[in-house]
Formats: C-alpha cells, structure tokens, sequence
C-alpha cells in the first residue's frame, strides 16, 4: 500500500469516517486514488470537503429531492416486463423487472448525476460548468441542469462524436451550452475528457468540472455513485414492494460504469443478490474492436484513478468500437474494478449484434425503445432468462431510451431514413 | 531538505555548479520519437552542445491530460512512429555512451511507467544514464512506489508545484521531492505564453520559504526576457513548447541546427 503517513494533511481525513468506501485517498482496496496534476489537487480537496459538508446538510439534500421529484419526475417506476420475459425465458422463466431510467427527464439516469454536482458547484460559488460527453447524454443532462440553474456551460465533445450524435450537439445548444470539437487524439470520449482536465487545470478557480460517470479521480467515483444510488435505494423498495423479496440477479450495463453503480451499490450487502456488468463486446472480443474492459483489461492508470484499463503493451491506452457511444470508454470505474477482483460482482460482454436483438426484442414485445446501451443488459437478461429457471426474480437497469440511436440502428439493420 | 540521493546526484551537483558559478539551468523539453527516434536523439545532442545544462526527454503518451497543444502534438507523431517507453530509456543509454554528461529527465505519464514496472524501469534507467524523473499525473500522495525504486538506484524524483499548492502541499513536495522542485509558472497546461505571471514572484518566494530544493520554473517560457527573469528569481528555467513551436517552423533535417540556435537565443547570445 502507499504509505502517505508523513504527508501533510490534505483536508481528506474527515471524509474517511462518513465511508467505508472509498478511504480518505479515495481508494476502492487497491483501486482508485488520484493521480492528477498538482494544479488540480487543491481544487480536489476543496471539491471533497465541500461535498462532505453538503451531504451532511439536510437542506442538500431537500433541494436535490424536490427537483427529483417535480422535474426529473422520480421515483422512476420499476415495470415488470411480462411479454419480454414470456419471450425471452418462456414459461418457466424469471420474472423481470426495468428499472425505468429512460423516463427520467432527458431520457437517461444521467440527470441524477448533472443535477447533483450542478447543486454542488451553485453551492461552491462556481459559475462555470465544464462537462465531457460521449454520446451526448451526459451533455445533454449537465446542459440541462445548468440552464436550469443558470449556470455558463461548456462541453467538450470528440469531433468523431459530433459527427455521431448530431441531434445531441443541436440539443446542447438549445439548451444554452458551447459545444466545443476535440480533435485531439482518437477524438472520442476518453480525448474529450482529456481536453476538459487540461480546461478545468487552466480555469480551476472559476470552473467546476461535472464529470458524468464514476471513473476518473477522487472524489468523482465516489460522488457520482451516491448521486446515482437512488437508482438502486428505489429499486432495492420497489421489488420488494413489488414481489416480497429481494431479487436474485440485477443486471447494468457498463461504460465508465454510472448506471451499474447507482444500480449495484444499495445491493452490494445483500450477499444473494447476484450482480452481473454487460461491456461492450463491439465486434467479438476475439476481434480486438470492443469496450469490454473489465472482461480483458489488465491493472492501469487512466484520467485520475487505478482500474482496469484497456491498453497495449506499452501501457498507450487503446482506442475501442461500440455500437454504443455510451459504451465506448477504455477505461472504467475503480468501484466496479474492486468489485472484479473480489468477485463481488460478475463482467460479461455483449456484441453489437446481440444488443441490436436485445434492442429489438424489447421494442417489439413492450413498446419500450431502450438505448443502445441499455440494450447490452437487456441482450445478456435475455440469455440470462434462460438459465435462470422460474420463480426467479431479475432487476435490469433501463438506463436510457433509444431515440438518440435511431441513426445508429437504422444504419445497422441497412434502412436509409 | 535534499536528501543523500539528491546530494550525489548528477542533478544536484549541476545546479551546485551553475550556483557557484552564477548562472540559471537551462533545461530545454524534448520528446523522444520526434520527428523520428533518430532525430530527436540529434536534437537532444545539439541542445547539449549549444548550452542546454539539463535536458528533459519527453516519453510520448496516447492520453497527456496535463499538456497543451505542442508538446501533445510532438507525443502523437512520436507514438504514429512507435516509439515506446523502452525505446526512450535506449536513447539515454545511446546519448551517454556517445559521451553525453549532462543530467537527462525521463518526463512522462505514469501508465507506461507501470506497464513496464516500476522497480525493473527505475533500474533500467539507472543502468542507462537516466538521472531523474517528472511524471505529472502523479502527484505526491501517490508517489511511493515510484520514490521507493528512485531512492534504491540513487534517482531523483521531482515533484511538481503549482501557483495553486497550498503551504501544507508544498512542505510535502519539498520533503518528498529531490533534485530540484519544479514550479509551474501558471494554472494551465504547458505551451509558449507571451508574457510571465505577473504574480511569479511572490509565488516563487513562497514555494522558496518551504524547501531548499533548488527551483525550475516552466510552463510559458519562450523567450530570452523570460529566461532572464526566471533567473532573478529561480535557480532553473524549463523550455518545452516554444522550443517544439521554433523545430517547427523547419524541415525535419534542420531541427537539430535550429535546437541549437533556439538554446542560444534564449540564452541571449
């Protein structure tokens, strides 16, 4: 372990107390920490005791539970997939459950985590909110939460992306934020968080950095995780409420990992729970074209924290392919790393191929349009069905609604809109 | 305080050499791997002979978050040629068996550093003729292992401060840090900058008050004034940008001349 015994007090040592996980250096057992530039690392301790000292405000608290409730529209409902499951297990099948996250304003759990840090930067006097995004969800959903708070916001976004998720880059922009093209690098994900890092290094006295999954440095696993639980904290009661008991497996996909995390966490003390990540498997993981990370990746350091990381042999992170821009990340959340390793948790992937009949079967026996990411978990619940015999219970997280993906599918299954 | 590996080290005892004999290091930034391997190795020797005290060798990384354009630019096309971590380490090792004395820096990322391994890189660096490191994503409270293998071959680890380091952060560096303390001039990345802060003075003599270390000040520098100003208040001035942005403004064949009459200019001559 590192020993930072002799170093100076760096204003962490109270957050330690308050939670098992991670420790004051931001640690998840070995994974996690904070491997970022001096400049940044006053900033981080002043984000990690301002964040402390608001969770344990009570008025926080109310304030992000009055806009769940009246303008993401929580609790999101936990819907039992009936047709889905009939089809998918048959009639000795589990039952199955969607945590309903694509009818959560914007569309996606992504809101949970925007809203929440744009409280937090409000609440530190920051008015100016930087965000990296993928696909454009988490953009879209801190665009959102600063302009209903207004704040100044600037996303940065891989010029690959921008081609993408065009409709998501016009909605940014109607919702009052810059949109700025990284070409640096893969010009992707993983570059647009690379040039937010280099803004939030030059502009840290101003700036908040609302960073939208739970990767990178301490504190963001950790915040982003609470500010995502409720997903799981309402989950957890309502198949309970819904059922008498606890369910035997949930499934989420996993990009940087958000949705999985606010899904897994409120389950990870209840040992007969069986949790299950669903990665990007892109091409096959034979193919090397994937996002699967924790399925292949090995131990590394990539934006700010230890995880698995998906690099070559000289420890260059690698560029991947998904279907899904959500998915499409070589690294990935230091929690879900532990949870690896201890075997708290299991890490299966999924293609492009198969999350398009995940997709597909969803729309067409619930009406319900999941994302393309979501469709990974929904893809491996599917086959997951079958083994899993009846009397059985599943919770999936629908993480988000497809109709940011209908260029992406329509262009898979060869249809020109 | 210095400790012993500092005080035996080639780094520790050019700054003692330039102090006694009045002058400011000069340290010049260059990645390794551009334009070529070959050529950078040009470049380097060129900046030496033309009065470079200490150069640093920049080991290109596919994800550089605390870089600006330049030398983010330099990393890409080094990395497009194949350069790797080992290949770096060959060009020190190269440079000394071609008589190269003056201090070499391995500046660069940690996650190759980790793939590689940390105790087999600082002992192949050591074997090589690597005198130190800077590696800017890893900041002092995850520094041990790194430190460990450093004070086992006799390296010097420099830490990073910036105008943002609190007092209890720079009382760390300067108890952890060894060879000199590499102070960043601005809250920014690295890249030529017209002017210096206008604050650097009163930055420089806090980060002074807590360490006897030596001081390099980069980040912004790109231009004789600046170097001279540094030198008021600093033992060292790091050029990494305008030196990248000088190669290139020529043809590859003539970076090498061009290195060394960056290195002159910049000294004034």
């Amino acid at each position: 372990m590192v020993d930072t015994s002799n170093i100076a007090p760096i204003t962490r040592t109270a957050f330690a107390a308050a939670e098992a996980m991670p420790d004051a250096l931001g640690r998840f057992g070995r994974f996690g920490g904070t491997y970022a530039p001096e400049t940044l690392m006053p900033a981080i301790s002043e984000l990690i005791a301002a964040y402390e000292e608001a969770k344990r405000d009570p008025a926080f608290q109310a304030e992000i539970d009055e806009l769940a409730t009246h303008y993401v529209g929580r609790a999101t409902p936990l819907y039992e997939a009936k047709r889905f499951a009939a089809e998918a297990g048959g009639a000795d099948g589990p039952r199955i459950f969607l945590k309903r996250e694509d009818l959560a304003h914007t569309g996606a759990h992504k809101i949970n985590n925007a809203l929440g840090q744009a409280l937090l930067a409000k609440r530190m006097g920051k008015p100016r909110i930087i965000a990296e995004t993928g696909a454009g969800q988490h953009g879209v959903a801190t665009a959102t939460a600063c302009a209903l708070l207004g704040l100044k916001c600037i996303v940065y976004m891989g010029e690959v992306d921008i081609q993408r998720q065009s409709l998501n880059v016009f909605r940014m922009k109607l919702l009052g934020a810059e949109v700025i093209s990284v070409r640096s690098g893969s010009q992707t994900l993983k570059d647009a968080i690379n040039e937010a890092i280099r803004d939030w290094v030059t502009n840290v006295d101003d700036t908040f950095y609302i960073f939208g999954t739970v990767a990178g440095m301490h504190p963001y696993p950790m915040m982003v995780r609470d500010f995502q639980s409720v997903i799981g904290r309402e989950a957890r009661a309502q198949v309970q409420e819904q059922t008498g008991s606890l369910p035997d497996a949930i499934v989420a996909c996993v990009g940087g990992g958000s949705n999985a995390m606010g899904l897994f966490y409120p389950f990870l003390n209840d040992e007969s729970v069986e949790i299950i990540g669903v990665e990007a498997g892109g091409h096959g993981l034979e193919s090397g074209h994937h996002a699967a990370t924790l399925v292949t990746g090995e131990e590394g350091v990539l934006h700010g924290s230890w995880s698995y990381v998906l690099m070559d042999d000289d420890g260059q992170i690698v560029e991947t392919h998904s279907i899904s821009a959500g998915l499409d990340y070589p690294g990935v959340g230091p929690e879900l790393s532990h949870m690896k390793y201890t075997g708290r948790a299991r890490f299966v992937s999924i293609t492009d191929e198969e999350a398009l009949d995940g997709f597909k079967l969803l729309c067409r026996t619930e009406g319900i349009i999941p994302a393309l990411e979501s469709s990974h978990a929904i893809s491996y619940a599917a086959k997951l069905a079958k083994e899993m015999g009846s009397g059985k219970t599943m919770v999936i997280n629908l993480s988000g609604r497809g109709d940011k993906d209908m260029h992406t599918v329509a262009d898979a299954l060869g249809v020109t809109l | 305080m210095t400790d012993t590996a500092t005080s035996t080290s080639r780094i520790g005892a050019t700054f003692e050499r330039l102090r006694e004999e009045g002058r400011t290091a000069l340290m010049p930034f260059h990645t390794a791997g551009f334009p070529t391997l070959e050529s950078s190795k040009r470049i380097i020797r060129a900046l030496i002979d033309a009065g470079a005290d200490l150069v640093e060798v920049g080991v290109p990384f596919s994800d550089p978050i605390a870089d600006g354009v330049s030398v983010q630019g330099t990393g890409q096309i080094a990395l497009q040629n194949g350069t790797r971590l080992k290949d770096c380490v060959e060009l020190v090792r190269q440079l000394r068996t071609e008589g190269i004395t003056a201090p070499l820096l391995l500046m660069g990322y940690y996650n190759p550093i980790l793939k590689y391994g940390v105790e087999r890189f600082v002992a192949d660096c050591a074997a090589a003729g690597v005198d130190g490191f800077i590696v800017p994503d890893l900041p002092i409270e995850e520094s041990a292992a790194l430190r460990e293998a450093c004070v086992a071959h006799n390296r010097d680890l420099i830490f990073m401060v910036a105008p943002t380091s609190t007092d209890d952060r720079l009382v760390a560096a300067a108890e952890r840090g060894t060879g000199f303390l590499y102070c960043v001039s601005v809250t920014g990345v690295t890249g030529a900058r017209d002017s210096m802060s206008q604050t650097l003075g009163d930055y420089i003599a806090r980060v002074r008050a807590h360490s006897n270390l030596p001081l390099a000040i980069g980040f912004g520098i790109s231009k004789p004034e600046h170097v001279r100003q540094v030198g008021e208040l600093a033992e060292g001035a790091i050029v990494g940008a305008a030196l990248i942005n000088a190669l290139n403004s020529v043809a590859d064949d003539e970076k090498p001349a061009k290195a060394a009459e960056f290195v002159r200019f910049l000294r004034g001559e």
